[in-house]
């Protein structure tokens, strides 16, 4: 080995470790969009928040179609972000497939879980969050009767209605609740028509609640709510303010949190790898309280709240999660 | 299910089955002529972009109709000047179409409001507010009328009662006017009507500029009458049911109002119902949602008839050489 090789041997491996090092961290927004007033919008919060505090920069796309997850994902690590951050269920079987191929490079996917050895995997304990906002709607009808749109019908849609109906039933054991899936198909996440049909629907069967866990379909949700008069929850982002005085409250994720540890751990060189649970307990879900539903909140209602949160929080209550045995003891679907 | 239920349910099908009749007049006056149009979710999503994005911008819902008819137009004419000024290939052109409205809104919507390929949520002028028949305020209380009258005829936007209109139009100009004749005359022999000295070419563009016109009141009906604002893809296949009722009702107008109702009333059975006990029997909530295209498909295979389409649809014309 000449000198002139060692040299440059040497050369590229400073160069590689100084690449290590100022690896940006990546994060793929999926297919609601980056804007979707919900869960998409708070992870790009959340990485919006990172890139302000800490000054770094990081690499975003967005992807465009169900086509296109691979190849942005191999895309993301090729062009040497770590961690590379994909959103949603969806991602989990390309996920699957690309993390083994890329050892050096670490994955984050939220609301999923990927078995391998360099994803960590963030689920959200949405159970406990829909048990709070189903204890109020419970406390808030004035009808007897609560609602539920759903998206697409997938087990992640199933765990927020199981745990909505557990809430309100366990608060007031002699109410109805009605459940509703947009679809089967991913045109569920962005049907606003069929979503304002299924809220007259369950109106019309006395429903003066209705809860919506159905991304782009919730806001023809809680416009039809508005419209008629009764009271909605929303989802995943605080949407209080999308109708001030008629939304009750939103079931809140921490997804900008998610996000923005997972960006924050790799720059401080501690990132895990490994299944992370948000739940109660460590504030990755709640219910939003601000100006806009001040007036629809009352101090009973919160304190039934805050009381039942307590209580999953010390295990007094166990709220049953739909994902873990494909069954709702409280709910028929 | 009682009386008040049944109501409801067709109160329901009636805002669902306006989109799909005025689609699927659309189509029928496209098709009459002899041109085959699979864009009709794209104008229809279009329109409803254009219609949602002018009414937000200018508080008026009347000029964001006036901006979603025209665009839908545009398409009709970009759909023409392919199909028949250069006897492409008609099923590709609507395809395109299909394809350039699904991207376009959603980049239009992007660069315009930033909110991710929407557009601000409509308030107050900037949306079809319901009318209220005269009269329906008071008939309420009055037993069987009442409710028929108040919550099911009464009560919607301005576009249902245009749609329900455009039935009996649709059937007076195209089987009683010299116009529909010769329209559906160059559906079925275009080489006649060249030959009593009838411009083929000038039918042709006038029924799909109908189609785009017709498209497009079915599209601001989505984004600014039944929902509040454009969403992307929003017409969610709307189109193309459309389609197949148009099939269903043999591409007669009376008939595409009673294949849009059911179309309508199956969708609203299936979103009233979603899980069903029939005689201890729990159906599941999948199959009461694909019910409306299992249907589709069990009436178009067996119960309709035969369904003729208009003999030179999907050819261009050309003329003798």
């Amino acid at each position: 080995m000449t000198f002139m090789q060692k040299l440059l041997g040497a050369a590229a491996g400073a160069a590689l470790l100084a690449g290590a090092a100022q690896a940006e961290p990546g994060l793929i927004i999926d297919l609601g969009g980056k804007f979707d007033k919900s869960f998409n919008e708070s992870a790009y919060t959340g990485a919006q928040r990172w890139k302000e505090e800490t000054g770094n920069d990081y690499m975003e796309t967005e992807l465009q179609s169900e086509a296109q997850r691979e190849q942005t994902m191999r895309r993301m690590a090729e062009r040497g972000a770590n961690p590379v951050v994909v959103l949603g269920f969806a991602n989990a079987s390309t996920l699957e497939k690309v993390a083994p191929d890329y050892p050096d490079t670490n994955f984050v996917i939220v609301d999923m879980v990927v078995d391998q050895p360099n994803v960590q995997s963030v689920v959200f304990s949405e159970h406990e969050g829909s048990y709070l906002v189903g204890v109020m709607a419970a406390k808030a009808s004035e009808t007897g009767t609560v609602s539920f749109v759903g998206g697409m019908d997938v087990p992640l849609i199933r765990k927020f209605a199981c745990g909505y109906a557990q809430g309100a039933k366990d608060t007031n054991p002699d109410i109805n609740v009605v459940a509703n899936m947009t679809g089967t198909t991913p045109t569920a996440w962005n049907d606003p028509v069929k979503g304002g049909e299924l809220t007259r629907a369950q109106i019309s069967q006395g429903s003066d609640v209705v809860y919506a866990a159905a991304g782009g379909t919730g806001v023809g949700v809680l416009q039809t709510a508005a419209d008629e008069g009764i009271l909605a929850i929303g989802v995943d982002s605080n949407q209080n303010y999308l109708h001030p005085g008629s939304i009750l409250t939103s079931m809140t994720k921490q997804v900008d949190k998610a996000v923005y540890d997972a960006f924050q751990s790799a720059a401080e060189g501690n990132f895990q790898t490994g299944l992370q649970v948000k739940d109660l307990a460590s504030e990755g879900v709640g219910y939003a309280m601000d100006e806009h539903n001040a007036d629809l909140v009352t101090e009973e209602m919160q304190q039934a709240v805050d009381e039942a949160a307590e209580k999953i929080k010390s295990g007094e209550i166990a709220v049953h999660d739909y994902t873990s045995d494909d069954s709702c003891p409280a709910l028929s679907f | 299910m009682d009386f008040l239920t049944v109501v409801q349910i067709l109160d329901s099908t009636v805002r669902l089955a306006t989109p799909l009749l005025l689609a699927c007049l659309a189509g029928l006056f496209s098709e009459r002529a002899g041109v085959v149009d699979i864009g009709l979710e794209g104008k229809m999503l279009i329109a409803a972009f254009f219609s949602a994005a002018v009414a937000y911008s200018t508080g008026s819902v009347w000029l964001g109709l006036l901006a979603g008819v025209a665009a839908s137009m545009v398409f009709g004419v970009i759909h023409g000047l392919a199909s028949i000024t250069f006897r492409g290939d008609q099923l590709i052109s609507g395809v395109a179409l299909n394809f350039l409205a699904s991207g376009m809104t959603v980049l239009i919507a992007q660069d315009w409001f930033a909110q991710g390929g929407r557009t601000p949520a409509l308030d107050g002028a900037a949306r079809f507010s319901s009318i209220d028949l005269p009269g329906a305020g008071a008939l309420r209380d009055v037993p069987f009328i009442g409710p028929i009258y108040d919550d099911l005829i009464s009560g919607h936007t301005i576009l249902v009662y245009v749609a329900v209109l455009m039935v009996p139009l649709s059937w007076y100009v195209l089987f009683r006017t010299r116009f529909g004749l010769r329209l559906r005359a160059v559906g079925e022999n275009p080489g006649a009507v060249d030959t009593a000295g009838i411009s083929v070419v000038r039918l042709r563009y006038s029924a799909v500029l109908i189609c785009g016109f017709l498209c497009g009141l079915a599209g601001a009906y989505l984004a600014t009458g039944l929902a509040a604002g454009f969403v992307k893809d929003m017409t969610a296949g709307r189109g193309y049911i459309a389609l197949a009722a148009l099939i269903f009702a043999k591409w007669r107008p009376w008939y595409a109002l009673g294949a849009c109702l059911l179309f309508g009333l199956l969708e609203s059975i299936g979103n009233r119902y979603q899980s069903l006990d029939l005689l201890g029997l729990q159906i599941p909530s999948q199959f009461m949602q694909a019910l409306p295209y299992i249907l589709t498909v069990v009436i178009l295979a067996g119960f309709v008839g035969k369904a003729t389409p208009p003999r030179a649809g999907g050819t261009p014309y050309v003329k003798e050489k």
